[in-house]
């Protein structure tokens, strides 16, 4: 079997990223593992703007934001294959793709860095009530018809989800055409970033209706009519309370999900947010086996992709030239009031580096304080003056306080 | 007083402006360029896709260079879609300049070769 030092899976913004990075501290021996017939991953669907501001102080679309990794790759001369999806992984980091050119091929890695990204959740993940005619397709689907291919989805369209990729797609068919009668939101809140229920929704006269989810879907062939009805606080069903929208296509934008098959193979422990358990380094609990990007936790802003990506390829470095020690002690990293998860979610004493912490929080919060304690010692304080879960958090830990932790860290936020 | 949501970045701030243009709540300076210029003439960027002409099923991403008014929108949608191009073609390659006479052009966002 083919020895190698390093392997990474996938090559979107994280797998790029990473591989840079590796190269950059000294792994000559790597290859990238693509699936799909070009390097990118889901950004060469992204064709709207927004990319970037923080990596390159500019904003690009998707696939300009892309080539500019992909010109690091090649200017490195990072070997890649495309058309190659990896089928199989083991504990002990054997890596298995077949591709058209190569055939089942099987490597001997002595680390493994995973970037496979996300999919998205469909009708069948949230029990959508009704008929299954057709017309019915995720936001991602359609972004990659309608961006890639260059086919309409339909003409009439009804928005289930307000996340970012449903609004970005609520404005794109509006520009090729379409009517977007409406988006609808099962929360109080909308998911997406303000910016874009403004250039998205407002800026077309889209309506957005909150706490309004779809009680029915009518059609024998294709879509024909999407009933909505308004929710309790509970998320059910008030009765009486039916908007009726005629309609051959139902957007779903509800939702994204780590792909961590290859890491359930191996038993690789899961955390909740769908994602590997990861320590400072992104390293799984599987020792030389890194995560970053999507497939860890669902990012919105690539800009954060990258620089995660960087830190996992970094961390594969490190690993190689042993100077990672998994036999430290651990320290717990837990999500206290308010705060739906924490990255990573544990740490290994005599850190190589600072810490940062990545977390969400469970509600939409104003004048906070974010607090990282230990038991009763705070070991650092932010103030925060509006939080909102679709936005990722970042606070950071200087590695010298992790001389004052016993052993768990809780991250909370508080009213100031 | 006018209330605004800042699209320059993602941070998405709730802006305020008073009648003099005084504008509050934007948390750096480039919130206040948007506040002025939306009340004002606003514009977008657009970004859609073309077709490649001799390469089947295929399109390539473009957009404009600088935002153009809110309200050329959709004429500027019906002047890129008569545009097409050949492979291959490079990210910043113009397809059309000042498109509708407006200070700005349309450029390529993807590589195809
Ligand atoms: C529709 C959409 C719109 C977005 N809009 C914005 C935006 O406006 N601004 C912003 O900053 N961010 C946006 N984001 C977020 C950002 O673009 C993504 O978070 C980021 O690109 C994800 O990068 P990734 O490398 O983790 O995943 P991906 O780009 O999904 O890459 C994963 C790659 O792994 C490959 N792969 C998976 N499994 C295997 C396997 N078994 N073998 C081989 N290869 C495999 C896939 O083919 C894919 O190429 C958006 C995301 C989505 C999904
Ligand atoms: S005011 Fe500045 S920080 Fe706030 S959204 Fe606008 S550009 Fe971003």
């Amino acid at each position: 079997m083919k020895q190698i030092d390093l392997v990474i899976i996938g090559s979107g913004a994280a797998g790029m990223a990473a591989a840079i990075e590796a190269k950059k501290n000294g792994i000559n021996d790597l290859l990238i593992l693509e699936k799909d017939e070009r390097l990118g991953g889901i950004l060469n669907q992204c064709i709207h703007n927004g990319f970037g501001l923080t990596e390159f102080k500019e904003e690009l679309t998707g696939p300009e934001y892309l080539q500019r990794f992909v010109d690091q790759v090649i200017a490195l001369g990072i070997p890649y294959k495309l058309n190659a999806q990896v089928t199989d992984l083991s504990k002990d980091k054997v890596v298995t793709y077949s591709s058209k050119e190569d055939g089942l091929v099987k490597l001997q890695a002595k680390a493994i860095i995973m970037a496979t990204g996300c999919y998205e959740r469909n009708a069948g993940a949230i029990m959508l009530p009704g008929d299954r005619p057709s017309g019915v397709i995720t936001a991602g689907t359609a972004q990659r018809y309608l961006n890639i291919n260059g086919l309409m989805v339909g003409k009439r369209v009804v928005i289930l989800g307000s996340g970012d990729i449903g609004l970005i797609m609520a404005r794109r068919l509006t520009l090729e055409g379409a009517k977007v009668l409406c988006v609808s939101e099962i929360m109080p809140y909308s998911n997406g970033l303000n910016r874009n229920i403004q250039q998205c929704l407002i800026d077309y006269d889209i309506p957005l209706y909150l706490s309004r989810t779809v009680s029915k879907v009518v059609g024998k062939d294709r879509l024909e009519k999407v009933v909505l009805s308004a929710v309790d606080e509970n998320l059910q069903i008030i009765p009486n309370t039916e908007m009726e929208f005629e309609c051959d296509t139902l957007i779903l934008s509800v939702g994204l999900i780590p792909y961590v098959s290859l890491l359930n193979y191996i038993d690789c422990p899961i955390s909740s947010t769908k994602g590997a358990v990861v320590n400072q380094y992104m390293e799984t609990e599987i020792p030389g086996i890194f995560s970053c990007g999507n497939c860890l936790h669902v990012h919105d802003v690539v800009d954060f992709v990258s620089q995660e990506a960087r830190l996992a390829g970094q961390s594969a470095a490190l690993y190689l030239k042993n100077q990672i020690n998994n036999n430290e002690d651990r320290i717990k990293i837990k999500a206290g009031n308010n705060i739906s998860y924490v990255l990573p979610q544990f740490v290994l004493k005599n850190s190589v580096n600072d810490l940062t912490f990545k977390f969400r929080v469970r509600k939409p919060l104003k004048d906070q304080v974010v607090f990282i304690r230990s038991g009763e010692t705070v070991l650092a304080k932010f103030v925060k003056s509006a939080l909102i879960p679709s936005e990722m958090v970042m606070v950071n830990l200087s590695k010298d306080k992790l001389d004052e932790v016993k052993d768990e860290i809780v991250i909370s936020s508080e009213d100031r | 007083m006018k209330e605004l949501t800042c699209i320059v970045c993602p941070r998405g701030c709730r802006l305020q402006v008073d009648d003099n243009m005084n504008v509050t709540g934007n948390f750096c300076p480039r919130g206040k360029a948007y506040a002025i210029s939306e009340l004002t003439n606003p514009v977008r960027t657009i970004t859609t896709s073309i077709r490649v002409s001799n390469r089947p099923h295929t399109l390539v991403s473009v957009k404009t260079t600088n935002p153009v008014p809110k309200d050329k929108i959709f004429d500027v949608m019906k002047e890129i879609d008569k545009l097409s191009v050949s492979a291959p073609v490079r990210i910043g390659q113009v397809v059309k300049t000042r498109v509708l006479g407006l200070e700005s052009d349309i450029v390529i966002t993807k590589n195809i070769d």
